[in-house]
């Protein structure tokens, strides 16, 4: 803002012992504004001035800047016991003060006196670190206590929507399984064969290929996708079903959301994520078959016969039993932060972000324990 | 229904509601006799959807009592609370429809769950309640594929599904235009004067107030509880206080 423009919006003339602020020009939104505490500087000091007046004789267009502006100069004489002449300003404008002044702030509604400094931030982090925990433990005992009435047969399953959700979450991802299963086959391959080249051993290829898909990469990819497809969708479902008041409909009902809507949605992964992985590592296996029988130049024969060599069937059993649990993860994770979620359209989004992030940490955490255990084990 | 005279239904018993440590309401005391339809009126804002949640348990008070037929609810245990909201119907201001599901699997949801009826008759059911609501004919429309009037009469469809004996309505004529929020009034009074359902409003339209309200309760936001008990046509007649005054004549100054 160059200060020849200020001149041109406002200038302060004294009378005696009133001050004028004489404002004209263009005071319209667009047009920047001088600073009332630039201002305020020239004002004379001391209690040689007892009111300020105002005048707009001068003045083209205005919008809320001046008024805020207006404002500024009112609360700078209360503050000083100044009076501040109002009444010559044009009646509109004195309407929009006293509007604005009509009602006062409202002090005690809680949300004002936040405080921003290290401390009271740490202290909040801790205690929504705190109520997550309770949250989690609290869903956690809920969703127990609906598998102990399942096992005890008390559970009612709504079988339609059960097949809903199986559909949706298994046989609608088939594709992007595939296409990740069998990239991830090609890349173990290819790295298998570059680094086994060096020390001329590329006939081990198909062993990486089976050891990794089957024991590993199948489950994993698997469940990665699954948490960004399925996750997601189940946290911004329930989300939204919490926004429009849908979860307190069940809960009057007297249906406790997590008969209803958690337990079909893990039941349903639990069965389809072994099954995906059963079908990643299929497509995984072909996935590697290809690179090396087109491009290393191995038989079918050949590489079918190293597999049998370097595999047996429990790393099969493992890849389908993180499978299974990742898919209670995924549920969870899912679920629980669709329950968690606020009252917003950003809280929605945010509940489908962090069941994706929680989702994809649990399943690289339990690998890591699942392989850990399977090593101790000599499995 | 057999207490019906002696025993209030609804009874609050020094309630206080209260967000984390943010105090709304304080003090609430009143009771709803069988078959009464009670008006709980007050600006907006003041805490009225607030204590609805409160009764009807989706929020627990942090200081006094809520009684079903004199069996209080707050410290009841979870089967016996579950038990006291299958006696509910809740109509919620957006209607709260389960979107994922058709009119007729909503309305037909409760029924499923709380009755051994065969399919056909839940199928029966379901489609008479709509005609109550004059929806038939609109069974295999999903919520998003209907209107906010027509989606809030399916909500109170849903509602009545089980025949309750509190049926609870939040705003049910916010958004509705004056002709649909008449009609809404005039079904109110119906299914009480039929069913004998006792009711619950919460409501600022003042037309609603005086046609349907048998008795009302006023929450004063700014004192923060309870400021007035009463018929709302008596409470106009002769307001106990400033407030009500003010809020019942939609803002005339006194003369």
């Amino acid at each position: 803002m160059d200060s020849q423009e200020q001149i041109k919006l406002i200038e302060s003339v004294r009378e005696g012992n009133t001050l004028t602020l004489r404002l004209s020009g263009d005071w319209s939104l667009r047009e920047s504004k001088p600073e009332f505490n630039t201002i305020k500087d020239t004002f004379p000091e001391g209690k040689s001035i007892q009111g300020i007046k105002f005048d707009v004789s001068q003045l083209v267009t205005w919008e809320s800047g001046l008024l805020t502006f207006l404002l500024k100069v009112i609360d700078y004489g209360k503050e000083r016991g100044l009076e501040v002449y109002v009444d010559s300003l044009p009646d509109n404008m004195q309407r929009l003060l006293r509007l604005s002044q009509e009602v006062p702030e409202k002090e005690d509604v809680g949300k004002r006196n936040e405080e921003h400094g290290f401390l009271p931030r740490l202290g909040k982090w801790g205690i929504s670190i705190y109520d997550g925990g309770v949250d989690f433990t609290r869903f956690f005992g809920e969703v127990f206590l609906s598998v102990l009435k399942l096992l005890s047969g008390r559970y009612h399953m709504r079988w339609g929507d059960f097949f809903v959700i199986i559909q949706e979450t298994g046989a609608k991802a088939l594709p992007i399984v595939s296409l990740i299963a069998l990239l991830i086959g090609l890349i173990v391959a290819f790295l298998g064969s570059v680094t086994l080249a060096r020390f001329g051993a590329e006939i081990y290829v198909s062993y990486l290929v089976a050891y990794g898909i089957l024991r590993e990469m199948g489950a994993i990819m698997t469940g990665v996708i699954v948490a960004g497809r399925t996750g997601a969708a189940f946290a911004a479902q329930i989300g939204t079903m919490k926004v429009t008041e849908e979860i307190d409909a069940l809960k009057t009902m007297g249906i406790s959301p997590v008969d209803f809507i958690v337990m079909p949605r893990m039941l349903a992964l639990i069965i389809m994520m072994p099954l995906l992985v059963l079908y990643a590592d299929l497509i995984g296996i072909i996935g590697g078959l290809l690179v090396s029988t087109l491009l290393l130049d191995f038989s079918v024969y050949q590489f079918l016969e190293g597999m049998n060599e370097a595999v047996a069937l429990p790393d099969f059993y493992i890849g389908l039993f993180k499978g299974t649990i990742f898919g209670i993860l995924i549920a969870i994770s899912g679920c629980l932060r669709g329950m968690q979620c606020g009252n917003s359209a950003d809280a929605v989004g945010l509940a489908a972000t962090s069941a994706v992030v929680t989702g994809i940490t649990l399943i690289i955490f339990a690998n890591a324990v699942i392989d850990w255990i399977a090593a101790i084990h000599g499995i | 229904m057999m207490n019906a005279i002696s025993q209030p239904k609804i009874e609050v018993r020094g309630m206080d509601l209260a967000y984390g440590s943010f105090v709304v309401m304080r003090d609430l005391k009143f009771s709803v006799k069988q078959g009464e339809i009670m008006i709980i009126m007050g600006g907006s804002g003041c805490g009225k959807s607030t204590l609805l949640k409160h009764l009807i348990g989706l929020i627990d008070p942090v200081r006094g009592d809520i009684l079903y037929d004199g069996v209080s609810f707050v410290n009841a245990d979870l089967d016996k609370k579950q038990n006291t909201l299958r006696t509910f119907g809740v109509l919620y201001q957006a209607g709260a429809l389960w979107s994922s599901m058709t009119l007729e699997e909503n309305v037909a949801l409760p029924l499923e769950e709380y009755t051994k009826l065969s399919s056909s008759e839940i199928r029966e059911i379901v489609s008479f309640k709509l005609s109550l609501v004059g929806l038939k004919g609109f069974e295999a429309f999903y919520p998003s594929e209907i209107s906010g009037g027509m989606r809030k009469r399916a909500g109170l469809a849903r509602a009545m599904a089980l025949d309750p004996e509190i049926l609870f309505f939040d705003e049910p004529s916010a958004g509705l235009d004056p002709i649909s929020s008449r009609r809404l009034d005039d079904l109110i009074l119906q299914l009480r004067d039929s069913l004998g359902s006792t009711v619950v409003v919460v409501t600022h339209e003042l037309a609603s107030i005086f046609a349907i309200g048998d008795n009302s309760i006023f929450l004063d936001g700014e004192s923060r509880t309870m400021t007035a008990m009463g018929n709302p046509n008596e409470l106009f007649k002769n307001p106990p206080n400033e407030n009500i005054r003010y809020f019942l004549s939609r803002g005339e100054k006194a003369n």
